[in-house]
């Protein structure tokens, strides 16, 4: 603020308000608002009348738009596939009901906004603020009135009163909790187990080809091939199928034998032939991306990288652990049977997982 | 009240004032008999908004979430929200005789079958889009200016929340559909939740009511789509607008505006027709631009098998940073309590992701604790003029871009034919390398933008014209400011650091400084202290320069 008293004169007022004059003293005191400048609109009828033509005409657009929309929908058939350059083919429908639709609405915006900037008043002014604080009268009085309840209602005196009802108010939410119970079964051991678990020495489990539906013999699987498979039994149709193939799905991989660097694992294959979870192991994505070259497979959604020819183990991103793999071997006829579940839980790991 | 003065009053003349004019205004009499709105209009018909562009991006957000809105309910009538099985028969003939769920088949209806279905999904999902984007730079235009400071700083965390229920939304959104990539990214939910240690298992086996995938997940998803988020949602929201409404538009500082009031044009009518105006373009664009660009074409991938999935899996852009996170993590799996399994590599991202968030949240009440100002400000502060600031939320967005190229490290791999494990790797370091890196720059780009400001202010401008001195000199002849081009370049305030109070106070006792005490004043040191703002230009100095005393 300026000491300088002259710019309590009238004229000094004025000036403050309005044009742009240098204050004596301070270079960087703030000169006040500058003065409004008017538009050619408002000088000029012909330009302002040209502008209420402009709004009527972008008015009027929208109008014939919303009848183009109308048209459009009554009279263009919901399959109709058109060229349009640069789009590309796409549904007839759907670009004529967008763009009527899109240039209905955006003239009639288009529209008021120009009416705003060339007709309407542009005269700024200031308004004034005021503190979003009370001033001490005000707040002191609340504050009274506030003790005066508090006194009334005993709420500090009677300490039990107040104490019992925290208590009461910070247990009653657990009732909701309570009631989620509910949505869905206890974990129990639900997830240490696959379909495979159905499969017995005794009682050996065919390995089904997921695109044939017919069991597989070790002859149909080419080295270097990656082929999907499910268990004997699990239809599309099953009423469980999604919640089952989440688990259940397999990858058999053909790598000669003498390339199988984990002694183990190629223990659980069957003539070269492995079966691993399709499942990764990070998060649960199915893994479909194979290097033929190097065994390694990939999963697609955070490029977790398993070496299919050395236990699957991981050897580039973020998955905590191998693939599992399911011990196969052939039945009397010649088909590749599993006789037991994996070894470990198959995707995602999870605090109570064995390790 | 006495009785007395009751029937006083009764029997008085309803009203002095004049008779309504006409129907409109008898109309309006009598809902103010009711409901009192001519004391509601006489505060805000008239009432003063400034204008700037960057004042739109909030009306975008506002306005893409009402597109959404009613979109939405268009979509819930035609929508079955069920993952009950059923064989596709319909004119989409790739997918004819495909086992799906009942909520891909009814999408497949809505964008096949439904005329203007394809349309009112294509606008659904773009608004969704604009909407969170909208969000995120209206609250750069908002952080980077210091328009959170007080008395802003709840509606920064209200703003704060919508975005973060917007993102989560936009989450359970496009996981409805039950189309091959969504249902890809919630079985990664799933895994997620799994590495919870010690409720993991309980959670997922409450939250899809048993296991993967099962048949609840889509209708529960539904609800929290269409009622419990957004019912939270329009809740902020109406509180944000409040806020907004009562605290008036914040202004840049410049001649005639100062921080006792706000100028600019009224309500009605500029603004009426402005931003009323401007919800039309919204849409109209949006509409547009869902008529000529396909966004989730749901048909192209199929329905979800949890034992297929098509590459380039990935989530919407606003959920790239998490996903960058997660696949950047090395894969560290660890065994505790004999037996248990705590998997660092889901867990580790997961606990980062609200950590990134929370920092901006919570960045108000750190500044207002390290500059100790408790004052209210309505002059926005020029991102230059807060050096610190200004190269901390740089930061954030580079380490939210950095983290959003590595949720799109495939897609980098195959367009720029580059090594999908070397993108991981640099991420992995750029992950803690370019925050500070774009800190370092930020901060040294705005002191030089001051620099310039204070050269500006003392020297004026260049003026492009070459003048030759009598002895021969060339100089350019610099044209000085106007009154009101000082004034907005030399507006802003600069506070000083805190300072340690003296080891010994006034009797000479031994004072020890706690740790509390000694952060916060390095803090402040790191704000304002020296070589972090660059000093105004003084009238002494001004008026020494420009009384031609041999200077220059």
């Amino acid at each position: 603020m300026s000491h300088d008293m002259s710019e309590n004169l009238p004229e000094a007022h004025d000036a403050s308000h309005g044009t742009d004059v240098a204050t004596h003293g301070d270079p960087f005191a703030d000169p006040g608002l500058p003065a409004h400048e008017p538009r050619r609109t408002d000088i000029d009828e012909r330009a302002a009348q040209r502008a209420e033509r402009q709004v009527s005409l972008m008015f009027v657009v929208s109008m014939l738009a919303t009848v183009g929309f109308i048209a459009s929908y009554a009279s263009i058939d919901a399959d109709k596939i058109v060229y349009i350059f640069p789009l590309g083919h796409v549904s007839a429908l759907n670009f004529a009901l967008g763009m009527t639709l899109g240039v209905a609405l955006f003239c009639i915006g288009a529209g008021a906004v120009h009416w705003a900037r060339t007709l309407m008043s542009d005269h700024e002014l200031p308004a004034e603020r005021h503190p979003i604080e009370a001033d001490d009268d005000v707040r002191n009085d609340v504050i009274e009135q506030f003790k005066t309840g508090a006194a009334e209602s005993g709420f500090g005196r009677r300490k039990l009163i107040r104490n019992t009802l925290f208590g009461s108010l910070a247990l009653v939410p657990l009732s909701g909790v309570v009631l989620l119970r509910d949505l869905g079964p206890l974990p129990e051991k639900k997830l240490l187990h696959t379909g495979w678990v159905e499969a017995e020495p005794s009682k050996p489990l065919r390995l089904v080809n997921m695109n044939t539906d017919q069991p597989m013999k070790a002859e149909d699987i080419v080295q270097g091939s990656l082929t999907f498979a499910k268990p004997e039994g699990l239809e599309e149709s099953d009423e469980d199928f999604q919640q089952q193939i989440a688990k259940d799905a397999l990858m058999l991989v053909r790598i000669a034998p003498e390339d199988i660097k984990d002694a183990k694992s190629r223990d659980k294959g069957f003539e070269g032939i492995l079966a691993y979870s399709k499942i990764c192991t990070h998060v649960g994505c199915p893994i479909s991306l194979y290097e033929q070259q190097t065994h390694h497979a990939l999963c697609p959604c955070h490029q977790s990288t398993f070496d299919l020819a050395d236990g699957a183990r991981v050897i580039f991103g973020p998955a905590g652990h191998p693939l599992p793999q399911l011990k196969i071997t052939t039945d009397e006829q010649g088909f590749l049977v599993a006789t037991g579940d994996f070894d470990e839980p198959v995707g995602p790991s999870y605090w109570e997982r064995p390790r | 009240m006495s009785s007395a003065s009751g029937t006083n009053s009764a029997s008085k003349p309803a009203s002095t004032r004049a008779k309504p004019a006409n129907k409109a205004e008898a109309a309006v009499d009598w809902v103010d008999g009711r409901v009192g709105i001519y004391s509601l209009a006489k505060a805000n018909l008239r009432k003063i908004f400034p204008d700037h562009w960057s004042f739109m991006l909030g009306e975008i957000c506002l306005y893409s979430f009402i597109i959404i809105i009613l979109t939405g309910v268009y979509l819930t009538l035609f929508f079955t929200p069920s993952m009950g099985e059923t064989v596709y028969h319909g004119s989409y003939l790739p997918l004819n005789g495909i086992r799906m769920s009942e909520a891909y088949a009814s999408t497949l209806n809505i964008s096949f079958e439904i005329r203007g279905g394809l349309l009112i999904r294509q606008i659904h999902h773009w608004a969704a889009l604009v909407f969170v984007a909208a969000m995120l730079v209206h609250m750069m235009r908002v952080f980077f200016t210091g328009a959170f400071r007080k008395p802003r700083e709840i509606n920064w965390v209200f703003g704060f929340l919508l975005l973060v229920l917007g993102m989560f939304d936009g989450f359970f959104g496009y996981s409805l559909p039950d189309d091959l990539l969504s249902g890809t990214g919630i079985r990664f939910m799933e895994g997620a939740i799994l590495a919870v240690p010690l409720v993991g298992t309980y959670i997922q086996m409450f939250l899809f009511g048993g296991e993967f995938p099962g048949h609840d997940i889509i209708p529960r998803f539904f609800t929290i789509h269409v009622l419990l988020i957004p019912g939270i949602m329009l809740g902020l929201l109406v509180a944000h607008l409040i806020l907004v409404f009562y605290h008036k538009h914040t202004q840049w500082a410049g001649p005639g505006k100062t921080e006792k009031n706000v100028v600019g044009m009224p309500l009605m009518p500029v603004y009426m027709a402005k931003a009323g105006g401007f919800f039309f373009l919204v849409f109209g664009i949006i509409a547009a631009i869902s008529a000529i660009a396909t966004i989730n074409p749901i048909w192209s991938v199929g329905p979800y098998r949890p034992d297929q999935v098509s590459t380039d899996a990935q989530p919407d852009w606003y959920m790239g940073f998490s996903e960058g996170l997660i696949r950047i993590m090395p894969g560290w799996e660890i065994s505790v309590w004999g037996g248990h399994t705590l998997n660092l590599g889901v867990m580790v991202p997961l606990a980062v992701f609200p950590l990134v968030l929370v920092a901006i949240a919570i960045w108000p009440f750190i500044e207002s604790w390290v500059t100790g100002d408790k004052r209210e400000h309505h002059i926005l502060d020029r991102p230059r003029n807060a050096p610190v600031r200004t190269a901390f939320g740089a930061a954030w967005i580079s380490l939210y871009l950095i983290l959003l190229v590595g949720g799109g490290n495939d897609l980098f791999a195959t367009h720029l034919h580059l090594s999908i494990n070397t993108i991981t790797y640099a991420v992995r370091v750029g992950f803690f390398v370019v925050p500070v890196l774009t800190f370092i720059v930020t901060k040294r780009w705005c002191l030089g933008l001051q620099r310039r400001d204070k050269d500006k202010v003392l020297h004026g401008r260049e003026s492009g014209i070459i003048k030759r001195l009598p002895h021969g000199e060339f100089i350019e002849v610099h044209t000085p400011l106007a009154q009101k081009d000082l004034h907005t370049l030399t507006a802003h305030e600069q506070p000083q650091p805190l300072e340690l109070p003296a080891e010994t106070d006034e009797n000479g006792v031994a004072r020890k400084a706690g740790v509390i005490t000694k952060t916060r004043v390095k803090l402040s040191e790191g704000f304002y202290g020296e070589g972090n703002q660059i000093a105004k230009p003084t009238t002494e100095e001004y008026h020494e320069i420009t009384s031609g005393h041999g200077h220059h």
